[in-house]
């Protein structure tokens, strides 16, 4: 099948006047097919939100600079005129924020937050948006959807609001959607309902998801395929079997390691990964290459700290790292 | 890639979905409502409810004046008239609770009628005011770029301005000075303040992470504008609306006591009449003294109930 979404060499860089450029993405280069659910992982200021704004050209107008390509069914989404892209906002791809709060406008019900999108994009009467409103509400289950639809987004809780958002995400079955964090801000039981939620619709309406999360949990139990970015670039790319059972980056590995386990021996220390994002080497700079993660790796090498670990394909897997975690016997 | 829309049947509820539904309500009921927040703290005000019962009072009087006044306030009467003099104006007797005026009119009803004009330039002022600074606020909060440069840097100019002088600079261009005149000048006047402060609160809902996730659904630029972000930046000007009545009536006191209003002296007007009083200030100093106050408290009224209403809204002095 071919891909739904392409994004190719996405470079994003802010520009600030007589500053050097905040690179934030660098090179990011991944695909999603219909249907998949696709995950970017990575902590704080990795780029994966970035990415995700790139891809809905939410950028803000001025001091950034996008270059690579995004390509959505073989059209440059990079290259659409604002109203071109305009059209396609909400309607073939959309996007779920992680505040459920602060994304619903405040002073209008929900309802009208719906049927906004229906009769924008699909051209419905007053009447027949607001039916079909409350069947989305319905769908996402938000109980009694034809009195919720004039409930104003206080007067819900949390995860009801994520659920209205995610309705109205996908009011126009868009055929990709975002989910930057649409967890991180609920209760762990919330949280496990709106995955499940998305998991389900996502299986319903062949909707493509790509989740942007800093949670390998949330990876876990939903991502097909998963990207593991640091410091503006894909480290490595594994179907989510493969990535769980055989980590090979040793961030990815650091990152898998650092997770509590309930059948692991009592009274043992929680692997770290030390130091933190501000380590950084820059991935390319004058005086040569080097990996940007070589300051905290712990099978950092010489050359790590001298030449850019290209990106390396094999099978389904891609590795950006000059000394990988060995495979582990039998276990592939 | 099947039809979605087939998919999008709703299923009967199950036990979880009947379990979340009441988790979901016993959220719902520990949530208020911000205006009803708003409200009860209001209410709680001492400050609020004084400006409250002042402004109240003010517009129960101006609206039933003519029934609470006991006399037209154009009509001379003679059993006035047969003691005034030049040095002595009739005080208080039956029927005529604060006296004569200069011309042998009953002082109080010429005071209660006076009352509607006041609230009628305020109001009128304010209002037209208002519409043009939302207008001109918006437009430079929603475009940004060189609209927003041209709009506030002429804001800039007229604030710079000392705002009663830009008023009366302004009432001296009407070939004819008129109740009309005034009501412009006053409302010119609070147009760059309105414009700047809509202007701040729109650019910050540009930032906002509701008006990005109307953005990101595709919405049209004149429905973010319109819907998304005016609604929720409208909050100060409301409060900005309150406080500007009361300069807006101080202003029209002044304009009219500056001889920039309507002259007719059968029109009853708290600046007017203050204006008239100075020649009689030794002879009967009430004349000055209950139109001054009347003025000061209506004043007065409007800004407690303004700063009251905007504490009240203030996010951060939520407790």
């Amino acid at each position: 099948m071919s891909a739904l979404l392409e994004v190719e060499d996405l470079k994003v860089a802010f520009t600030r006047r007589g500053e050097p450029d905040t690179v934030a993405v660098d090179g990011v280069s991944f695909d999603v097919k219909p249907g998949e659910i696709v995950g970017l992982v990575g902590e704080s200021g990795c780029g994966k939100s970035v990415t995700s704004l790139a891809v809905m050209r939410l950028l803000p107008e001025r001091g950034n600079r996008v270059a690579g390509s995004i390509r959505m069914d073989g059209e440059d989404l990079l290259g659409l005129s604002d109203s071109a892209m305009r059209e396609r906002r909400g309607r073939d791809l959309s996007m779920i924020f992680q505040d459920p709060l602060s994304s619903l406008n405040p002073v209008i019900p929900v309802g009208l937050q719906v049927t906004e999108v229906l009769t924008r994009h699909r051209g419905m009467k007053k009447d027949a948006a607001r039916r079909e409103a409350a069947e989305l509400l319905d769908r996402v289950g938000i109980p009694d959807p034809t009195r919720r639809l004039d409930s104003y987004p206080h007067q819900m809780s949390g995860g009801m609001r994520q659920r209205a958002l995610i309705a109205i995400a996908l009011a126009c079955t868009p055929r990709l959607l975002i989910a930057d964090e649409p967890t991180t801000a609920l209760d762990v039981t919330i949280q496990a309902q709106i995955l499940d939620l998305l998991k389900q619709l996502v299986a319903e309406t062949g909707t493509a998801l790509v989740m942007i999360t800093h949670d390998l949990g949330v990876v876990a139990g939903l991502c097909d395929r998963v990207n593991v970015l640091y410091a503006g670039r894909i480290v490595e790319r594994a179907d989510r079997h493969e990535l769980f059972r055989q980590p090979r980056h040793p961030y990815t590995h650091g990152l898998l390691g650092s997770i509590p386990r309930l059948d692991g021996p009592p009274g043992e220390d929680l692997a770290a990964i030390r130091g933190s994002v501000n380590d950084n080497l820059p991935w390319a700079s004058p005086e040569g290459g080097a990996c940007a993660f070589m300051p905290r790796c712990p099978r950092a090498l010489e050359v790590c700290a001298e030449v850019t670990p290209a990106a390396e394909e094999a099978g389904t897997r891609l590795l950006r790292c000059h000394n990988p975690v060995p495979v582990a016997e039998g276990a592939e | 890639m099947t039809s979605p829309r087939g998919s999008l049947r709703p299923r009967p509820p199950t036990l979880l979905d009947r379990r979340r539904r009441r988790v979901d309500e016993l959220a719902e009921a520990s949530g208020r409502s911000l205006t009803a927040d708003a409200f009860r703290r209001l209410r709680r005000n001492p400050v609020a409810i004084v400006g409250a019962v002042i402004v109240g009072l003010f517009v129960l009087v101006s609206i039933l004046a003519p029934w609470i006044a006991p006399h037209d306030a154009a009509t001379a009467f003679p059993e006035l008239q047969r003691t005034l003099r030049p040095d002595s104006i009739p005080g208080a007797q039956p029927g005529f609770p604060l006296g004569s005026d200069q011309n042998g009119r009953d002082f109080f009803s010429r005071m209660i009628l006076a009352s509607r004009q006041t609230l009628l330039v305020g109001v009128l002022a304010t209002l037209i005011g208002l519409v043009l600074g939302v207008v001109i606020g918006a437009l430079a909060g929603a475009f940004g770029g060189w609209v927003d440069t041209v709009l506030m840097r002429v804001t800039d100019v007229l604030l710079s301005i000392p705002s009663l002088l830009l008023a009366i600079s302004i009432a001296a261009l009407a070939a004819k000075p008129s109740q009309t005149t005034v009501i412009i000048a006053v409302a010119l006047v609070s147009v760059p303040v309105f414009a700047r402060l809509l202007r701040g609160s729109m650019l910050a809902q540009r930032e906002s992470d509701h008006v990005l996730a109307a953005t990101s659904l595709g919405v049209r630029r004149r429905s973010i504008v319109l819907r998304h972000m005016l609604p929720n930046a409208m909050g100060p000007v409301i409060v900005q609306a309150t406080l500007t009545l009361a300069t807006s009536i101080l202003d029209a006191a002044a304009l009219s006591f500056l001889g920039l209003g309507d002259g007719d002296p059968a029109r009853a007007e708290w600046g007017l009449m203050l204006a008239n009083a100075q020649s009689y200030l030794d002879v009967r100093p009430a004349l000055a003294f209950w139109p001054a106050i009347a003025i000061i408290l209506v004043a007065l009224g409007f800004t407690l109930l303004g700063e009251a209403l905007r504490e009240a809204l203030d996010p951060k002095g939520r407790r």
